[in-house]
């Protein structure tokens, strides 16, 4: 029976300080205190931090301790193991916590690993192992699928669950596949992992650390749909994920879990990566397809839907990573299990990346409802250097710069739409009592500008007349009419712009407007 | 014209057929191997694909990862984005620009460094960001920024001594 697991860390660099004498070292130990029955040892391939190597995280309660040397390694045997207390001294350090991490484990309140929906197996198992995966009831889901369920049964379940869609807007995935059902011609599941949203890689950590898991996702929606073909649209910057991607589908082929003939079954499924090459706009769906199809990422007119006529113009879904990640857990816990986290509107958990003026930044995966404030306290550690909450912004296009009347609110969308904000694409950047909010919306309006494709007016020029009457704030030009045609812009901007990109890059300067005006009006010249 | 750019191009095309939906995927392979898009590299690509040559230009200029002109030998883009501003980005980008005394989109005269921006990179837990060629720096401060510059330089010269 075993107990515990250790994991320690075995890339070329943990390798190189001495990660091989620290397993030799636990294991002696182990083996010594008779505890090696109950106790297994293995290695990790990727902890996405190498300040505190070799690092070794000793499981259920997902204690990190860094960097161990093999003279340590005995001694956390002693303690943890077989005294079952903490060794503090040895712990990684948590101002290093900040950084590429895949979750704040042992965090008072924070969701178990065994808990976790879309992160379960990130940052647990090898992403490089099938076998790693399958032992993590990986490919389980698609099995039951193919063996015990009608496709119209995984479209069932999947619509029962109320799973939204976690790429920003929330839309609800069973629908959007029912809609790709009885449409005529050859059916393509797109999976959306352009994630350039400023603040979130939520989906990059997904695609590196569990990227079996949307491929099994994706499988699942084409099975559903009748789709055979997938393609992952990943962005040209994240070079890591696509590899791991592409890794994963050899081995996935090679094992018969997908290709032709998955599992016997007589469903056939193949997917695709294809990188994009820097285009914050191709993340917009129709944008996406073009760019998908070699061309400028421009969007397109909707309707007619990608469900309708998408990529190479025939029926497609479009579903982001983490959407396509939480599928398999539905598949095999049911929708009743789903439903059963976060709230009634909005089922499931989210993954957030937090960052800005909080003690800690990272990934975490929290079930949907849950507030601001707790994520900032339990997770954040609070706010840096003990200062005020001023305002978050709730990340890159779709999401706004909320005030601190939003603290308590329920952090899912449908309760923060009530309150006239968006939840977003799962960036939470926290800013104190010092942010200067005209030099935050600057800053956001200068990356819509940038990130424009040109293809409409509004968005076009409006971001350039934006971003000049900010500049003017900015310097103390600004006098009240160029405050009263900053918002007014602004509002033509988001009503006129052709694309969600457009509509969404005046809304730095409404949110803001709206909860922080005296500090625009304080910067006007009388 | 050139015969290895010739053979370049074949071979990236080759990879991946000569197809239309590859174009973005070769244009990107290309750049990274050719350092930037000539005139005579679209060209040749779309004679290959049977496009348009405004096509190929079309799209090669709308992606900020395709570069039109030559860079200098290490190319660096700074994330100028909310997280990493908010991180204390301004600092940083002003001390790049003092120590390499050149601004935004700008080449040093002697070639070796070119200083652009980047949107988001997606590695903000750890900003302000910068990417040195392929290689990410996080955590930056002014002080770190003349640290890797020279780390950057002392390995250039380095590998040119060995």
């Amino acid at each position: 029976m075993i107990r515990a697991h250790v994991l320690i860390s075995g890339d070329a660099l943990s390798l190189a300080r001495g990660a091989e004498e620290t397993r030799l070292a636990i294991e002696a130990e182990l083996s010594y205190l008779g505890l090696d029955k109950e106790v297994q040892v293995s290695y990790m391939g990727h902890v996405d931090r190498t300040d505190a190597l070799p690092m070794v995280i000793v499981f259920p309660e997902g204690t990190r301790y860094g960097a161990v040397r093999p003279e340590d390694g005995a001694y956390i045997v002693q303690e943890h193991l077989y005294k079952g207390r903490i060794a503090q001294h040895l712990l990684a350090p948590p101002e290093t916590l900040s950084g590429q991490i895949a979750h704040l484990p042992g965090r008072a309140g924070a969701i178990e690993a065994q808990k976790r929906v879309v992160l379960r197996r990130a940052g647990i198992i090898d992403p490089t192992s099938i076998d790693e995966y399958i032992a993590h009831d990986g490919y389980f889901a698609l099995g039951k699928a193919l063996t015990e369920m009608q496709p119209s049964e995984v479209l069932k379940t999947v619509k029962d669950s109320k799973l939204q869609g976690r790429g920003g807007a929330g839309f609800p995935t069973g629908l959007k596949w029912s809609f790709v059902v009885n449409q005529p011609g050859t059916k393509y599941i797109v999976c959306n992992a352009d994630e350039s949203e400023p603040g979130t890689f939520k989906d990059r950590l997904i695609l590196e650390g569990d990227p079996h898991a949307v491929l099994e996702g994706m499988a699942l929606a084409g099975y559903a749909v009748g789709a055979h073909e997938g393609w992952i649209y990943v962005r040209g910057e994240y070079g890591q994920a696509r590899e791991r991607l592409e890794y994963a589908i050899k081995q996935a082929e090679d094992y018969g879990l997908l290709g032709d003939h998955i599992m016997e079954s007589g469903f056939d499924f193949h997917i695709h990566v294809h990188a994009g090459a820097g285009a914050y706009v191709c993340g917009e769906e129709t944008a996406l397809l073009e760019s998908l199809e070699g061309k400028r990422g421009t969007p397109r007119i909707r309707p007619p839907y990608p469900t309708v006529r998408g990529f190479r113009d025939q029926p497609t879904v479009v579903n982001n990573v983490e959407t396509l990640a939480n599928v398999p857990a539905i598949i095999l816990n049911g929708a009743d299990w789903f439903r059963s986290i976060g709230t009634q509107a909005s089922p499931g958990t989210k993954v957030y990346t937090m960052l800005g003026d909080v003690n800690i930044t990272g990934l975490i995966e929290v079930p949907m409802g849950i507030t601001l404030r707790e994520v900032i306290e339990i997770y954040g550690g609070g706010m840096r250097g003990g200062k005020a909450f001023k305002c978050a912004q709730t990340g890159g296009a779709s999401g706004s710069i909320i005030p601190a009347e939003f603290l308590d609110v329920p952090m899912d969308f449908s309760s923060m739409a009530a309150k006239g904000a968006a939840l977003g694409s799962g960036a939470l950047l926290v800013c104190d009592e010092d942010t200067d909010v005209v030099d935050l919306a600057y800053v956001l309006v200068r990356f819509f500008k940038t990130e424009s494709c040109g293809k409409c007016v509004p968005c076009r020029v409006g971001t350039v007349q934006m971003l000049e009457a900010l500049e003017r704030l900015q310097r103390g030009y600004a006098r009240a009419a160029d405050l009263r045609r900053l918002e007014e812009i602004a509002g033509y901007v988001q009503e006129t712009s052709f694309c969600g990109l457009g509509q969404a890059a005046a809304v730095p300067i409404l949110t803001g407007l709206r909860f922080f005006r005296d500090e625009f009006e304080a910067r006007v010249r009388h | 014209m050139d015969k290895d750019l010739t053979q370049t191009v074949q071979r990236v095309l080759m990879r991946h057929g000569s197809n239309r939906e590859a174009l973005v995927e070769i244009l990107h392979e290309l750049n990274a191997e050719l350092g930037y898009l000539s005139q005579a590299t679209l060209a040749l690509v779309a004679e290959a694909l049977k496009l348009p040559s405004s096509q190929v230009l079309s799209v090669a200029s709308f992606y900020s990862m395709l570069d039109l002109e030559p860079r200098g030998t290490h190319v660096i883009k700074f994330c100028q984005d909310a997280p990493c501003h908010v991180a204390g980005g301004r600092e940083v980008w002003e001390a790049l620009e003092h120590e390499l005394g050149i601004g935004f989109g700008a080449t040093t005269p002697d070639g070796r460094w070119t200083l652009l921006t980047t949107s988001c990179i997606g590695a903000c837990a750890v900003g302000p960001v910068m990417l040195v060629d392929e290689d990410i720096y996080g955590n930056l401060t002014p002080e770190r920024v003349r640290q890797i510059l020279k780390q950057v330089a002392e390995r250039d010269q380095a590998g040119g001594a060995a």
